[in-house]
């Protein structure tokens, strides 16, 4: 069973190249607001002036889940597998795992970048600072 | 301030059966639809509008419209809404200011899905891009918040227990629950982990089904001499759009404008309420709407739930019929027709001289959010 591929648009590229370079970016307004995933315009003031910025690979897990089931064959083999929820320390919240055994995760704990390639992509997961 | 001119009624309230049916969606939301004009001593001549939420597990195109002309009726307005759970209430929203501004007259309101059956692949789907961590289902989003809250106000798996306790109780005796067995303490805490930290005994059920309410002004209703009429008191809405992994807390919601705008609206407060029907998707989310609604302070509602004080007999019964939990998985209309059933004084677990009944609605990961507030 492979695993879902992201869907890589004119939008997501540069987000998708630059792991695969081992580097996690962002999008960053001229009005200052940062975030992630992926957009044309910036959420706050509406521009589309949004450039890529790298982040530094610093954070906090917001909260996080453990799968005992999978809703996706492609997980069955890894249960049980969690799904994170990150905010880097420049400001964007993203989806991602974390590396470490379940029962060490604690919320509010600061974190640290790991790009791992996983079914073909490299994907930014984190580890417990 | 919010006010209307007219006073307006929930007229009737007409389901099918729950469960797995194995029925198309508009077959069941006609049959709906016959039911509550039924009960509210009407003829479909009279119905001008009509208002469907569109059905989670099967969008079709121009899917109002093809609702409209299986009940044979050509309505000065019409069409489907997606908006998640909380379009229930707020389609009855819609209907009520189209009223008071002379658009229609008399409004179906109608739902009805068959995931069950069907597909529910819905409640599987990626979210987005990000399905390559693993990042699937309806239910993960739950959890991700249930989490949090855990964390920032040591909410207990008993907290969360005394809801499923609750509806599952309520529902237990109810002819027409999908899931009629009640459960304890003991039994909630052994219920397997699905997707840590929810349990399976937290989340809603699948449900085929469909529901319908006809709402008109009050004085509409006694010239037509619909028999038990229902007031509305007052509703309100809030958005909090950010998915789940964007907003910036994940502890507190737009549940709380919708329910301060519903309050003002009717002039009520929190202490005035007897009886109310929360939006039970998952146990988190009446915890969460507890607080949101001022019940009790951010982060106490595991005390509020306690000693069931949410159960009948309890200080504030809620989901007398079952909720999502035990009578129908059905985003939000049970939830409305029970607290007609309230109201009118017909409920088969009634909260003895109940003259306020709250309702909640709320759909996606706690996106959007509707408050219902009916009268006796």
């Amino acid at each position: 069973m492979t695993m879902p591929a992201p869907d890589i648009t004119e939008i997501n590229r540069p987000y998708w190249d630059a792991l695969e370079q081992g580097r996690l970016m962002f999008q960053r307004c001229q009005c200052g607001n940062a975030w992630l995933p992926a957009r044309r315009e910036c959420p706050r003031c509406l521009s589309d002036k949004v450039r890529w910025e790298q982040a530094g690979g610093r954070g906090t897990l917001v909260s996080w889940v453990v799968y005992h089931i999978a809703y996706n064959d492609a997980f069955k083999d890894r249960l049980p597998y969690n799904v994170a929820v990150v905010e880097l320390d420049e400001g964007p919240r993203l989806i991602t795992n974390m590396v470490d055994a379940h029962e060490a995760l604690a919320c509010d704990a600061p974190v640290r970048l790991v790009i791992e390639r996983d079914g073909g992509v490299a994907l930014a997961r984190f580890a417990l600072a | 301030m919010t006010s209307m001119r007219e006073r307006y009624v929930i007229a009737g309230i007409g389901h099918t059966a729950y469960g797995k049916l194995g029925r198309d969606t508009i077959s069941l939301n006609v049959e709906a639809c016959r039911n509550a004009l039924a009960d509210a001593g009407i003829p479909k001549s009279v119905v001008d509008a009509v208002f469907v939420k569109v059905p989670t597990s099967a969008h079709q195109f121009m899917y109002g419209q093809k609702v409209a002309e299986a009940l044979g009726i050509m309505p000065r307005m019409g069409g489907a809404w997606d908006q998640g759970g909380a379009a229930n209430i707020t389609l009855m929203t819609m209907a009520i200011s189209a009223i008071e501004a002379g658009q229609c007259d008399v409004a179906l309101i109608c739902y009805a899905d068959n995931p069950r059956s069907g597909n529910r692949a819905v409640y599987a789907r990626p979210r987005g891009d990000d399905a390559a961590y693993g990042w699937l289902s309806t239910a993960a989003g739950y959890a991700m918040i249930q989490r949090r809250h855990m964390h920032e106000y040591g909410t207990t798996a008993e907290a969360l227990g005394a809801v499923a306790i609750a509806s599952r109780k309520h529902g237990a005796g109810n002819p027409h629950a999908q899931l009629r067995k009640p459960l304890d303490m003991a039994q909630y805490l052994a219920s397997p982990l699905l997707v840590d930290p929810l349990r399976r005994d937290d989340c809603a059920l699948v449900s085929d089904g469909g529901a319908a309410i006809v709402v008109m002004r009050d004085r509409r209703a006694r010239e037509l001499g619909v028999r038990e009429a229902v007031p509305v008191l007052g509703f309100g809405h809030g958005q909090t759009s950010w998915d789940v992994q964007l907003r910036p807390t994940l502890t507190r919601t737009e549940a709380a404008r919708a329910a301060q705008t519903a309050f003002s609206m009717a002039g009520v407060k929190p202490s005035g309420v007897d009886v109310a029907q929360l939006y039970d998707c998952f146990t988190i989310t009446v915890l969460m709407t507890l607080e949101d609604y001022g019940f009790c302070r951010k982060g106490e509602s595991g005390a509020f739930v306690a000693d069931g004080a949410i159960e009948i007999g309890g200080t504030l019964p809620i989901n007398t019929s079952g909720g999502l939990l035990s009578e129908t998985g059905m985003p939000g209309m049970q939830l409305i027709m029970e607290g007609v059933r309230q109201m009118r004084g017909t409920a088969r677990l009634q909260v003895p001289g109940a003259k306020v009944c709250l309702v909640s609605n709320q759909g996606g990961t706690m996106h959007t959010h509707a408050t219902l507030l009916l009268g006796s």
